[in-house]
């Protein structure tokens, strides 16, 4: 069978400059082509700033890996004008059943708030993601944008100098050298550019295998995610199943720590497991197996001098909760437009530092989130499973110890409320648009709000005039102004009558008042650009 | 705001005394635990407030190491 994940889908082709007697010199590359790094060549490429993405592969993803997308990444795909192609494909969840042993011990729904353009969650096969990205690729590079992708140029070296780094690449032909002003490395868990610099890893491995199967079943369970724990067909252990799009299952088999991978992933050995788990009846296929060894860490520093690692290669986190992925986009939706900044002299290179800042600050979100998820699933301690039983027993009968079963908390969007780059707040304006915070969807007329921000500053206006556009220090700050709705009301005046909102080029909230005031934009602008940060 | 009522607080402290245990009558060493866990759940909800729930712990936690000196 021909799946996308066996067809090359950016192969080899010689670049002139192979050829060059000096090595060529470009502003930015990318190395990996996996989804965070082609998020971040997408994001700087359609801002016109060259890139060029590496990957030693010509493939997407290799099976599916991660499946479940929220919102905000969706938002951000939206941002890369890309949006519509997951969220058409992928399939929406809302409810989530938990069992215990042989019994249901209750069920959730996740129902999203009314009002945004996007579902609290999709499932889509990473591989489609990969693919989708690549399309956009292609969409960009028909419109002229600086962008370029060369599959099977697999980096061997890099070394910093003052103002650039070099790197050599090896391909199917002779190896070359490239110069580059920053590097971006997106190139996975095992982080080649991370050990090439010397940069430490630190957490913790959990001392755990999983299972995941991928299969394809015509069976009528229902789209919905299926948490079990200690379940009969997977004793003292947990399971998960969960659904992809084309008739495409996720199982996740939970093996404990001393197994032999290889004999666990062999199909003889793997069939009877799922044949436990499905019933006998049940006609499956395999699409991809794989165990999983999984860790919660992270660099000490996600900046060395021009280089800036994002996703994997930057940290880590266990499956539960689905926020690899998830957060990595989330880095480079944070990183891009402040690299954009810095290489247009419009701000100074300290501003990068708070890419560091802000992402430290959402790793270590996500790790201690999948970290105590963890615990919950693999109680460390017997007495850690006695806590662990008594809440799932309870959680049958009475409501209060339901929110107390963690089979991974689902990501939700990052705030940096304690970020250097935030400006002033108005305390009687609701928490959950602070500065720091992503701006919150909300219907405008026939659009959505998500879709009228970013990629530049934007004022929001509501209920009070403010100039329809700004020139503050060569950026332009476009103003929004926006009807007063009752969703405006919850989601941002709280209890005040009118406000002003300063909004990042990655939809974040940087400041906010009640009313205009120009010297006071034009304070929180040079602060959220890094004209403020001590040195 | 609510400070842990460490003054006595039960009324009949032997009748209740006395129900607790005959909770873990006929129950072998695993189900008590069980049970126990349980009930601090229980009860850790009904109190709820953080601070006199630290407050709880850090008593039992005390009398735990001063038996062990
Ligand atoms: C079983 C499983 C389930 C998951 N579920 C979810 C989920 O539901 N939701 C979620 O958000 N996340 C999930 N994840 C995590 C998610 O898959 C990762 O976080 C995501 O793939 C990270 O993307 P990345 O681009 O940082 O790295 P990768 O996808 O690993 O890409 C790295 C790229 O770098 C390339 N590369 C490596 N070395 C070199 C080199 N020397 N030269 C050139 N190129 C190189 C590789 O070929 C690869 O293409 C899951 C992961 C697993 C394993």
């Amino acid at each position: 069978m021909d799946k996308i994940f066996e067809r090359p889908l950016y192969p080899y082709e010689r670049h002139h400059d192979q050829d060059c007697a000096q090595p060529a010199r470009h502003t930015v590359v990318v190395i990996g082509a996996g989804p965070i790094g082609l998020a971040a060549a997408i994001d700087l490429a359609q801002s016109d700033i060259p890139v060029v993405v590496i990957d030693d592969n010509d493939k997407v993803s290799w099976g599916s890996r991660a499946i479940c997308f929220a919102k905000r990444p969706l938002e951000i795909l939206d941002r890369l004008g890309c949006g519509d192609a997951f969220v058409n494909k992928g399939v929406t969840w809302n409810t989530g059943k938990v069992f215990f042993d042989e019994r249901q011990v209750f069920e959730f729904n996740l129902l999203a708030e009314d009002g945004h353009k996007r579902p609290a969650f999709i499932n889509l096969q990473q591989y489609y993601f990969e693919e989708y990205l690549i399309d956009r690729v292609r969409e960009l590079q028909a419109q002229g944008k600086p962008i370029q992708l060369r599959g099977c140029n697999k980096l061997i070296s890099i070394d910093q100098h003052k103002d650039h780094a070099t790197i050599e690449i090896e391909t199917p032909e002779e190896p070359y050298t490239l110069e580059a002003d920053w590097v971006i490395a997106c190139d996975g868990a095992t982080s080649p550019v991370r050990s090439m610099v010397g940069l430490d890893f630190v957490g913790r491995v959990f001392e755990d295998n999983f299972l995941i199967a991928d299969v394809i079943m015509d069976a009528d369970f229902p789209t919905e995610r299926w948490f079990w724990f200690d379940p009969p067909f997977n004793r003292g252990q947990s399971a998960l199943l969960h659904k992809q799009p084309d008739g495409v299952w996720r199982i996740d088999l939970q093996l404990g720590w001393d197994i032999d991978k290889e004999q666990e992933k062999k199909p003889e050995n793997v069939i009877p497991r799922l044949k436990a788990m499905l019933g006998d009846d049940v006609e499956f296929e395999l699409e991809w197996v794989s165990i999983y060894t999984f860790q919660c860490r992270r660099m000490e520093t996600f900046r060395k001098g021009r280089i800036l690692f994002a996703g994997d290669a930057a940290h880590q986190v266990s499956p539960f909760g689905a926020r690899g992925a998830n957060s990595g986009l989330q880095d480079t939706d944070n990183l891009c437009w402040k690299l954009k900044l810095v290489i247009e002299n419009k701000a100074p290179e300290k501003l990068l530092d708070t890419y560091d800042i802000e992402r430290i600050h959402g790793a270590n979100e996500n790790i201690l989130n999948s970290s105590r998820s963890t615990d919950f699933i693999t109680p460390k301690s017997q007495t850690s499973r006695i806590f662990r039983d008594a809440v799932l027993n309870l959680a049958e009968t009475t409501q209060f110890a339901r929110p107390l079963v963690n089979s991974g908390r689902l990501s939700v969007p990052c705030t940096y409320h304690s970020s250097p780059l935030n400006g002033p707040d108005v305390a009687s304006m609701p928490r959950r648009t602070k500065p720091g915070s992503p701006a919150i969807d909300t219907r405008v007329g026939q659009q959505w709000l998500i879709d009228l921000l970013g990629n530049k500053f934007h004022i929001i206006a509501i209920n009070t005039p403010a100039p329809a556009e700004l020139e503050v220090d060569n950026l332009t700050i476009e103003t929004l102004q926006i009807p007063v709705t009752d969703e405006v009301t919850q989601r941002y005046l709280g209890d005040t009558k009118n406000a002003i909102y300063l909004i990042r080029p990655d939809q974040h909230v940087a400041a906010r008042w009640e009313h205009f005031d120009q010297s006071q934009i034009e304070k929180a602008l040079r602060q959220s650009i890094g004209k403020m940060l001590n040195d | 705001m609510t400070n842990l009522n460490t003054k006595p607080n039960i009324n009949n402290p032997d009748g209740f005394y006395a129900e607790l245990l005959e909770l873990h009558e006929h129950l072998d060493k695993d189900q008590s635990d069980a049970l126990n866990a349980r009930l601090i759940l229980i009860l850790a909800n009904h109190i709820g407030d953080r601070k006199v729930l630290r407050q709880a712990f850090k008593i039992a936690q005390l009398a735990n190491t001063s038996n062990k000196e």
